[in-house]
């Protein structure tokens, strides 16, 4: 009986020693030497693995920052700053400060301003939908309201407003990922610098058709009429493709062109509220509907009469559809009689 | 035009009529009426009464599952916790206490689907986990068998008999030849046509087989899997039973009888978790059935259908992710 | 009528049968008047867009290049009316966006002198091979079963390829569309001279008309008729959709499979269709550039379903004015057929070249299912004529596993729709399958750069 138990000691003994002799032989053979720093760097980051950063997760982006020569390209937008300050302090290299950014919605273009055109039925994704048509509104531009940009975002940092179907961001939590910038179709979603006091200015459309047909479409679409242009002393707005773009960089948030814009294509972002008549300006392009519906009589003013040659097409429509009721209704007779 | 918007989404803009969710499942329930009717007059109030528990716990389970643990909205129109139920209530005894149905439904339902995020999702035959842990668990009350048209009109407390195959492990563990052992039992003819003890629904083959059909008729299942299943089954007997006719059942005792007509038309070829392919599913229906034989023949219990299909489940994933059908235009290796 | 019945061919793998709903068959086509006003997108076909060469206020005659073809894989637009061009603006057309075209305000009808507008039938081929190749591509042919591929490319056989057949396509598989079909029954003749030009230019001796048994008459028609032409065949084909599909129909008629990711012309063979072999007919033996084509105009609420000689540009409301406006409960009008039609949210879009038909359908069956949870029944696998695996693409392109979906060969997805057809659980198994495959070949492509 004792032979037994000797024996299986001696074997089990023998077998772990054998297994731990491959085991050693096996790590010091294929040991792959990894810098130590990596590790290190890695721990500084958020490790949210958002892509945000343009590498493929954080393990990624720490590798890449023990590879490089300076941080200047490398940047975690997560992070922010800290993250990078301790990178470097890590890496024993040097980096600049840079602005933060964050999410900003270039549509304004909600239910209550565009009229439905059609009934999309397809799978509830902005992308599938943008390889279909223009949209379910007359702007081909705008925001299909399906929410591919929220679906995108991993840090809950947007959704989807319920009365205006457009996507909202909510600043604190937005990283600047970039992840709704890239998922959607449009090109709506642009990463802004967030700006002194967290102030933005810009115009929130991107309609590059002519000033009638994109007011047509859209309510608040920028028709590229050039007041702000005019308006603007920091040559901060350029107008390309009827529509106007203002340059973060060399905007000074001075709100004149808000003020001058007539269809309310130009937002403004955590002001105090103004005083007096302007309240109701921006209220309206904040989309809130009652006092929206005062500033309307100006707006149809301010439209430009549509361009002489879109007149043709347009009245030929009217007079074709006009043309097939009256067909149908000759058909409708003749089945009666 | 000015009044009605017109819809926009992608092709196709044509949907076929004939098939839905539930009409594939209502199918399936009509599949096995017959099954049902010839319990009812083998197995009488019981087989009603074990099969309507089946379904309303089933039912139950599922609705207050989805509303209260998952907070959604549950589906029982799509019929799939009705099949559950019913599936689950032929693999019972006619006899089963209704209160060990219950926990069977819980088991089936909650674990074997909805923990797994409901209809759709869950990798192992719902009505099998039941089944299965119904006979782990209360293995008694599970194998006593009433004895088939004796007890039809007793609600409790029958006369239990054994099914065929326990006869016949039975006989074989007592030394008993081949031939006295098959003494005992009724003719192959009698036993399709329904003459055996068992489970509610495996009384019949030739119900279970007339179901068959329809559904094959109807496209809801494709030949593969019963197909692939009952040949290997009684190709493997077969091959034991040339070898020693003495110690094995012959084959064509060994595909009639139990559960396995059962399994191979209902429990194997369900959606859920049998593999996308027809290559699959051949390969899932040899595979049941290799385990089905080896079970039966040197396994302790005498059924091995159940344990072989939850078996075969958990191969599933690996056979779709390596099982893929034929490519059109695929380039042969030269 | 049972003799040709015998020798029915069709492909073995997967495949649907819609209900035919073919309310146009025994229509004959009629010519849609002059519209006051065309808009000619310029890229009507596949690949890169013409060049416009004509300005605002210019005098068009019927049959004058308007826009000129932009490299190899390109091709010709031709006024397909006389009068004025207005303008050259962004209109929205078949692709739901706004692009370019050339819009013309119609003046009288003056055709280009060189063009025969006569009915009589030219059986004489006088033009040589090479010849063949550059008229076709001077009359800006593409393929008109609604690929709009350019014929001409396809007619040019790369170095190293040999065609030793062509198959004529009269298949015509989606539900409802029959402008193929009247055009074998009443330009029988045109269409056999086409096809022998086609040949010519090949340099192939055989071909084969494939064409499914529901056209019994045109069948009929084209082997009556065929006998005369040497070398040309007609192939009866089971009702199977989508045998109209390329490589449905090499391996129906000539049990030929395409590699996968390669063309018809790897097995040898070239595919055209019956309209193209027509329009390939009038260019070569009429001078006549494509300007018009049979666009089927139907529906199960339609007055008067119609096939219709219908001039390039014409807006879509003027063909369902024609055919008894439009009915009150139109929910849908799709250009093309329904199983891969597109849907058009406006009826001033144009008529291009690829229009095969404009489809109404009423709004109770405009509208799709809600979608439910997978069941895996694996029905989309069965279906699936390229035998791929449709839950699998659709789940891997909503979990944006491209590389996974590249290897389960996304690529090879004809769109034929089967798999959105036959789903019980009415998904939308192609709506993601088309998005994972753009997004693949955009990957490709960008690797493919980075090179």
């Amino acid at each position: 009986m004792s032979e037994v138990v000797i024996y299986t000691i001696i074997s089990l003994t023998g077998l772990g020693l054998i297994a731990a002799a491959i085991l050693y032989f096996v790590a010091t053979k294929f040991k792959v030497f990894e810098d130590p720093r990596i590790d290190q760097v890695e721990e500084a980051l958020p490790l949210t693995n958002c892509g945000g950063c343009g590498h493929p997760g954080c393990r990624a982006f720490a590798e890449a920052c023990v590879k490089a020569d300076d941080l200047s390209d490398l940047h975690c937008p997560v992070g922010g700053n800290d993250t990078m300050q301790k990178v470097a302090s890590i890496l024993g290299m040097e980096v600049e400060e840079r602005d933060k950014y964050v999410a900003v919605v270039r549509c304004a273009g909600s239910l209550e301003y565009r009229q439905k055109t059609s009934i999309y039925e397809g799978a509830p994704s902005c992308a599938v939908a943008a390889s279909l048509y223009g949209g379910d509104t007359g702007c081909s531009y705008g925001c299909l309201y399906l929410g591919d940009c929220v679906k995108s975002c991993d840090f809950e940092a947007m959704y989807l407003d319920p009365v205006t179907g457009l996507p909202v961001v909510i600043e604190d939590k937005c990283v600047a990922c970039n992840a709704c910038v890239t998922s959607c179709p449009k090109d709506i979603m642009e990463l802004w610098p967030q700006g002194r006091k967290n102030r933005k200015i810009f115009v929130a459309c991107i309609n590059e058709d002519k000033g009638g047909t994109a007011k047509k479409a859209c309510e608040v679409a920028c028709t590229g009429c050039s007041k702000c242009e005019k308006e603007c002393k920091y040559d901060a707005i350029t107008i390309e493709n009827y529509l106007a773009y203002i340059d973060p960089e060399k905007c000074k948030l001075c709100r004149k062109c808000v003020d001058v814009c007539g269809s309310h294509s130009i937002h403004e972002i955590n002001f105090p509220p103004r005083k007096l008549k302007e309240d109701a300006e921006e209220a309206g392009a904040r989309g809130k509907r009652e006092k929206r519906s005062a500033a309307a009589s100006t707006d149809t003013a301010v439209l430009e009469a549509p361009p002489a040659e879109n007149v043709d097409v347009v009245e030929m429509a009217k007079a074709r559809r006009l043309k097939s009721r009256e067909a149908k209704e000759n058909n409708e007779n003749n089945e009666s009689e | 035009m000015s009044s009605q918007l017109l819809t926009v989404s992608p092709s196709p803009h044509i949907h076929q009529q004939q098939q839905t969710v539930s009409n594939l499942m209502f199918g399936v329930v009509i599949a096995l009426t017959p099954a049902f009717i010839v319990s009812l007059v083998v197995f009488g109030v019981g087989a009603i009464k074990v099969t309507l528990a089946g379904v309303f716990f089933c039912m139950l389970f599922e609705y207050l599952i989805s509303k209260y643990l998952l907070k959604k909205e549950a589906n029982l129109a799509d019929g799939s916790a009705i099949i559950t139920g019913i599936l689950l209530a032929f693999n019972l005894p006619a006899n089963l206490p209704i209160w060990i149905i219950a926990i069977g439904s819980l088991v089936a339902i909650g674990l074997g689907k909805m923990a797994f995020g409901g209809l759709g999702n869950n990798p192992f035959n719902p009505a099998m986990v039941g089944r299965v842990f119904l006979l782990i668990s209360f293995p008694v009350p599970m194998t006593s068998w009433p004895v088939a048209m004796e007890s039809q009109w007793r609600l409790a407390d029958g006369v239990t008999g054994a099914t065929p195959m326990e006869i016949f492990k039975e006989g074989l563990e007592a030394g008993l030849p081949i031939s006295e052992i098959m003494g005992q039992l009724p003719s192959y003819f009698t036993l399709f046509l329904g003459g055996q003890g068992g489970c509610i629904g495996e009384v019949s083959g030739l119900a279970l087989f007339l179901g068959f059909l329809y559904m094959l008729y109807k496209k809801i299942i494709t030949w593969h899997i019963p197909v692939s299943l009952l040949a290997t089954v009684f190709a493997l007997t077969g091959l034991f039973w040339m070898i020693n006719p003495a110690q094995y059942a012959d084959p064509v005792f060994q595909v009639i009888t139990g559960g396995l007509l059962l399994g191979a038309f209902y429990m194997a070829t369900d959606y859920v978790t049998s593999p996308m392919t027809s290559k699959g599913m051949l390969i899932y229906g040899v595979g049941i059935g290799v385990f089905t034989v080896v079970i039966r023949l040197w396994g302790s219990y005498p059924e091995g259908i159940s344990f072989a299909i939850l078996i075969m489940n958990g191969f599933v994933p690996l056979i779709n992710k390596y099982v893929k059908p034929r490519r059109f235009g695929e380039v042969k290796p030269a | 009528m049972n003799a040709f019945l015998k020798d029915i061919k069709t492909f073995p793998l997967g495949g649907v049968h819609p209900q035919e709903y073919k309310l146009s068959a025994d229509i004959p086509t009629e010519k849609l008047a002059l519209p006051k006003m065309v808009s000619i997108p310029i890229s009507q076909h596949i690949g890169v867009p013409a060049k416009p060469v004509v300005n605002a206020r210019d005098k068009v005659k019927v049959g004058q290049v308007i826009a000129k073809n932009e490299g190899f894989v390109s091709t010709n637009i031709h006024a397909s009316v006389s009068g004025m061009v207005t303008k050259i603006d962004r209109v929205l057309d078949s692709t739901g966006y706004k692009r370019d075209a050339i819009i013309i305000r119609v003046d009288g009808d003056e055709w280009l002198p060189e063009i025969d507008q006569t009915d009589e039938i030219k059986r004489e081929i006088s033009v040589e091979s090479d010849e063949i190749v550059k008229k076709i591509a001077e009359a800006g042919i593409v393929g008109l079963g609604g690929a709009t591929f350019p014929s001409h490319v396809k007619l040019a056989i790369p170095k190293g390829k040999k065609a030793d057949c062509l198959i004529i396509n009269g298949v015509e598989c989606e539900p409802y569309l029959t402008s193929d079909h009247r055009i074998m029954l009443e330009k029988t003749e045109e269409v056999l001279v086409g096809t022998q030009i086609l040949m010519k230019a090949l340099k192939v001796e055989q071909c084969w008309i494939g064409i499914e048994i529901n056209k019994a008459d045109a069948i009929a028609a084209l082997k009556k008729m065929c006998v005369q032409y040497p070398g040309i065949q007609v192939q009866p084909l089971k009702v199977h959709y989508p045998q109209g599909g390329e490589k449905q129909l090499i391996k129906a008629v000539l049990n030929r499979e395409v590699p996968a990711g390669g063309l018809p012309i790897d097995v040898g063979v070239v595919v055209q269709n019956v309209g193209t072999a027509f329009a390939v007919y009038e260019a070569i033996q009429k001078n006549k550039p494509l300007i018009e084509r049979v666009v089927t105009v139907t529906g199960k609420s339609v007055l008067k379903p119609s096939n219709l000689w219908v001039r390039i540009g014409t807006p879509v409301q003027e063909l369902i004015d024609f055919v008894g406006g439009l009915p009150e409960d139109t929910g849908k009008i799709i250009s093309g057929g329904p199983m891969m039609g597109k849907a058009l949210n406006d009826t001033e879009i144009p008529v291009a070249k690829g229009t095969s038909g404009i489809l109404i359908i009423p709004s109770e069956e405009a509208h799709r299912k809600p979608m439910k949870v997978c069941i895996r029944c694996s029905q989309c696998v069965g279906v699936c004529p390229m035998g791929l695996e449709p839950y699998l693409l659709m789940t891997l392109t909503q979990k944006e596993l491209y590389e996974r979906l590249e290897e389960d060969q996304v690529l090879n997805c004809i769109e034929c729709g089967s798999c959105a057809y036959t789903c019980p659980s009415d998904r939308p198994i192609l709506d993601y399958i088309r998005l994972g495959k753009k997004t693949v070949l955009s990957i490709i492509k960008e690797r493919n750069n980075k090179k």
